[in-house]
C-alpha cells in the first residue's frame, strides 16, 4: 500500500513513517505543508493520505483544507486526518461529502499501533475511521434527552459507538469479546430501536446512517 | 508627497509644497461651506424636535436625528483631526439602552450630546463665516488671475470697473488687475492656513471629549485594568494547578513505569511488556489533560476558524440544539475574539445548566463600531448577575475591552443576553462552508 504523509513536525513525521513501513506500507512521500501535499498526491497517486490538521504557513486548519480540496477534486479519495484535538465541526466537514474513505483521529491513537494500522487500511479500503472522542461527544450530547437512544442497553450503546467509529462486525466482536453473530443481533436491535432502515446495516452506509442519526 | 496636518505650520516646506497645501486647504474650505447645509438642517430639525419633545413625535424624531447628528459630528471630528494632525476621540458615554426611549434618556444625560447640539449653532454661524472667508480668499486669487483673460473673451464693457479716479476700460489696463492679484495672493498665502486652522479648532473645542469625560474614562480604565490583571493572575494559577495535577503527574508516572520496565525486561519480559503498555496508555491520558488545558487557554478551533467557527464548533458539542447566526464579514482582534468566545461559552453553559430551555440561539453581528453577540433561549428566565459569579465574570472579561453585557431575563422567561464590544473587523478570510444545527 502506497502512502503520502503530511506532517510538519519532523519527529512525528519520522515516527509515522517508521510505524507505517514496519507494517508493509510504502511511504512514497512525506511532506510538510498543504501545498506540498496536493503536489505529492498528484505526482505519486498514493492509495491513502495521512495528514496533520495544523501545518505551515498559517498553522491553523491547513491540513483539513488540503484534505477537503483533494477530495473535492477526486471524490472518495482516501484521506486520514490526524490532529492534536478533535472537533465535531471538522468531522462533519470531512464526512459531509458522504463518499467514505475518510478518517479523523486524535494523534494519540497512533500509539495504539495495531488499531492505527487497522484504521489506515480501513480508510484506504473506502471505510471510515472516526475518533472515539468524536463519537463519545455525539452520544453524550444526546443522552438523557433522546428517548430511542436511552432505550438501548449498555452493550448496544457500546456496539453503536464502535459502529459510528467505522469498525467492522468482526472488529466489534473482537473488541467486545463476543461472537460476530451476537454483534449482528445487537446491530439489528439498534437499528430497530432507532427506527433506521435495516438495508443500511452494512459497510460505509451504516456509518453514515448512524452518524446522521446522532448528528441531528 | 502626502501632506499631514495641512492646517498646521510647515516651516521647512518648499514653495511648491506650500502652494499645494494651500490649494488643498481652499478645497477643505469649500467642503466646510457645503457641510454647513446638513448642519443647518439638523440644527432646525433638532431644535424643533426638542421643543416638541414633550409630545411623542418630537421624541421619535430625536431618536432618528441624534444618530444622524453623531454621524455628521464624526465626519467633522475626523476632518478636524486630519487638518490639525491629531486624533479626536469620540466623547460619548456608552449607551446600553435597548429601547428608543431608554437610549433617549441616556443621551439626555450625556453632556457630549448637548455639546453636539450646541456645535450645530457654532458651525452654521462662526464656522460657516470662517469657511466662506477661507473659500473667498481662494476665489479672489482665481478671479484676479483670470480677469485679463475674461476681459479678452467677453464683449466690450462687461467687466469695466470704475475706481473713481481711474477707469479700467481697455485690455491693457485689465492686466493692471494683477496688482490686486499680488495683494489677494499674499493674503491667501498668509491667512488661508490660519482660517482653516481656526475652523478646525472650533470644531475640536466643541466635539472633543471634555476634561471631565477624560478623567472619568481614565478612572474606568484603571478599574477595569486592575480587575483584568486579577482575573489573568487567577487564570494563570488555575492553569498551573491543572498542569501540575494532570499532565505533569501522568508523565512522571510514565517515567517510573518505563524505568521499571527497563529493569525488568531481561528478568520478567511479560511484566515489562505490561508496564510498557500501561506507560503508553498514560501518554494518552496526559495528552487528554493537556488538550483540556489548551482549550481553557485558547481553543485551537478559535485560532483556526475565528469566533464564528469556534461558536459553531461549540454549539455542536452541546446537549442542546443551538442555532448560530452570523453576518460578520471579518474577524475581530484575537484578544477580543477570545474574550467574546469565552463569554459565549459561559452563557451557553448557563443555558444548558440552569435555563430548562429546549433550544438556544447565538446571533453575531457588527454595526461598524461594535461587535454584538446575542445569546437567547426559550427557558424559564430569572437569571441575574447577582446570583451567579459566572455572569459577573463575563461582564468583567468584557469590561477590559470596554465591552458591555445587558441581561434581560424575566421570571417566566425567555432570557436574552447581549454582549457588545467596540472593535473593528479585519478583512474577511475564506473558510470552507460549514454545517450547523
Amino acid at each position: 500500500m502506497r502512502v503520502v504523509i503530511a506532517e510538519d513536525l519532523a519527529l512525528l513525521r519520522d515516527g509515522l513513517t517508521r510505524i507505517l513501513e514496519a507494517h508493509d506500507m510504502e511511504v512514497v512521500a512525506a511532506v510538510e505543508d498543504g501545498e506540498a501535499l496536493a503536489t505529492a498526491v498528484a505526482e505519486h497517486a498514493p492509495d491513502v493520505v495521512v495528514a496533520d490538521v495544523r501545518m505551515p504557513p498559517t498553522f491553523t486548519d491547513e491540513g483539513l483544507r488540503a484534505a477537503l480540496a483533494i477530495r473535492a477534486e477526486r471524490p472518495g479519495f482516501p484521506v486520514l486526518v490526524l490532529s492534536q484535538y478533535v472537533e465535531q465541526l471538522y468531522a462533519r466537514e470531512l464526512l459531509s461529502a458522504g463518499d467514505g474513505a475518510v478518517g479523523y483521529l486524535l494523534k494519540d491513537r497512533v500509539s495504539d499501533v495495531a488499531a492505527f494500522i487497522d484504521a489506515v487500511r480501513r480508510v484506504a479500503d473506502g471505510g471510515t475511521a472516526l475518533d472515539p472522542e468524536v463519537v463519545a461527544t455525539l452520544l453524550s450530547r444526546r443522552s438523557g434527552t433522546d428517548q430511542p437512544l436511552d432505550r438501548l442497553t449498555e452493550r448496544e450503546r457500546e456496539v453503536l459507538a464502535l459502529m459510528a467509529e467505522g469498525r467492522s462486525n468482526a472488529a466489534i466482536a473482537a473488541e467486545l469479546v463476543v461472537t460476530e453473530k451476537a454483534v449482528g443481533k445487537h446491530i439489528s436491535n439498534i437499528f430497530a430501536k432507532l427506527d433506521l432502515p435495516p438495508d443500511d446495516t452494512a459497510g460505509h452506509r451504516r456509518v453514515l446512517a448512524v452518524l446522521a442519526y446522532l448528528q441531528t | 508627497m502626502n501632506i499631514t496636518a495641512p492646517a498646521m505650520p510647515h516651516p521647512d516646506e518648499s514653495f511648491v509644497e506650500g502652494l499645494r497645501r494651500r490649494v488643498e486647504l481652499t478645497g477643505w474650505s469649500l467642503a466646510y461651506v457645503l457641510l454647513a447645509v446638513p448642519a443647518l438642517a439638523l440644527l432646525i430639525l433638532t431644535t424643533v424636535s426638542l421643543s416638541v419633545a414633550i409630545v411623542g413625535v418630537g421624541m421619535v424624531l430625536l431618536i432618528v436625528l441624534i444618530p444622524v447628528l453623531t454621524g455628521l459630528t464624526n465626519v467633522h471630528r475626523a476632518l478636524a483631526g486630519y487638518l490639525l494632525g491629531t486624533e479626536i476621540e469620540r466623547p460619548y458615554r456608552r449607551a446600553t439602552g435597548r429601547t428608543g426611549f431608554g437610549l433617549l434618556r441616556e443621551w439626555a444625560g450625556d453632556p457630549a450630546r448637548w455639546r453636539d447640539f450646541g456645535w450645530t449653532y457654532a458651525s452654521v454661524v462662526a464656522g460657516w463665516a470662517l469657511a466662506w472667508i477661507g473659500l473667498g480668499l481662494g476665489l479672489a486669487v482665481i478671479w484676479y488671475l483670470i480677469f485679463p483673460f475674461l476681459w479678452a473673451i467677453t464683449p466690450e464693457g462687461t467687466f469695466e470697473i470704475n475706481y473713481g479716479i481711474f477707469k479700467l476700460d481697455t485690455q491693457g489696463e485689465a492686466f493692471l488687475e494683477w496688482f490686486l492679484l499680488i495683494i489677494a495672493g499674499y493674503l491667501w498665502w498668509k491667512l488661508e492656513p490660519l482660517i482653516v486652522r481656526a475652523r478646525a479648532r472650533l470644531d475640536r473645542a466643541l466635539l472633543a471629549p471634555s476634561r471631565d469625560e477624560l478623567e472619568r474614562r481614565v478612572a474606568d480604565v484603571s478599574r477595569t485594568r486592575s480587575e483584568t490583571i486579577d482575573y489573568s493572575a487567577a487564570e494563570l494559577r488555575r492553569i498551573e494547578r491543572d498542569l501540575h495535577d494532570g499532565a505533569q503527574a501522568r508523565i512522571a508516572a510514565l517515567g517510573m513505569n518505563l524505568g521499571l520496565a527497563e529493569e525488568l525486561i531481561a528478568t520478567d519480559p511479560q511484566e515489562a511488556a505490561r508496564l510498557i503498555a500501561e506507560a503508553r496508555e498514560s501518554t494518552t491520558s496526559a495528552l487528554g489533560d493537556l488538550r483540556s488545558v489548551v482549550r481553557g487557554i485558547h481553543p485551537p478551533v478559535l485560532a483556526d476558524r475565528g469566533l464564528v467557527g469556534a461558536v459553531q464548533a461549540l454549539a455542536l458539542d452541546l446537549a442542546l440544539p443551538v442555532s448560530v447566526i452570523s453576518d460578520l464579514s471579518g474577524r475581530a482582534a484575537e484578544p477580543i475574539e477570545s474574550a467574546v468566545y469565552f463569554a459565549t461559552t459561559e452563557l451557553l453553559a448557563n443555558v444548558v445548566k440552569h435555563a430548562d430551555a429546549t433550544q438556544a440561539t447565538v446571533t453575531m453581528s457588527h454595526d461598524g463600531e461594535r461587535l454584538r453577540v446575542v445569546v437567547s433561549d426559550d427557558g424559564k428566565g430569572g437569571a441575574s448577575s447577582a446570583n451567579g459569579t459566572g455572569l459577573q465574570g463575563v461582564a468583567r472579561r468584557l469590561a477590559a475591552f470596554d465591552g458591555t453585557m445587558v441581561l434581560s431575563s424575566p421570571t417566566s422567561g425567555p432570557t436574552t443576553i447581549t454582549l457588545e464590544v467596540p472593535c473593528e473587523l479585519s478583512s474577511p478570510r475564506t473558510s470552507p462552508s460549514s454545517v450547523t444545527d
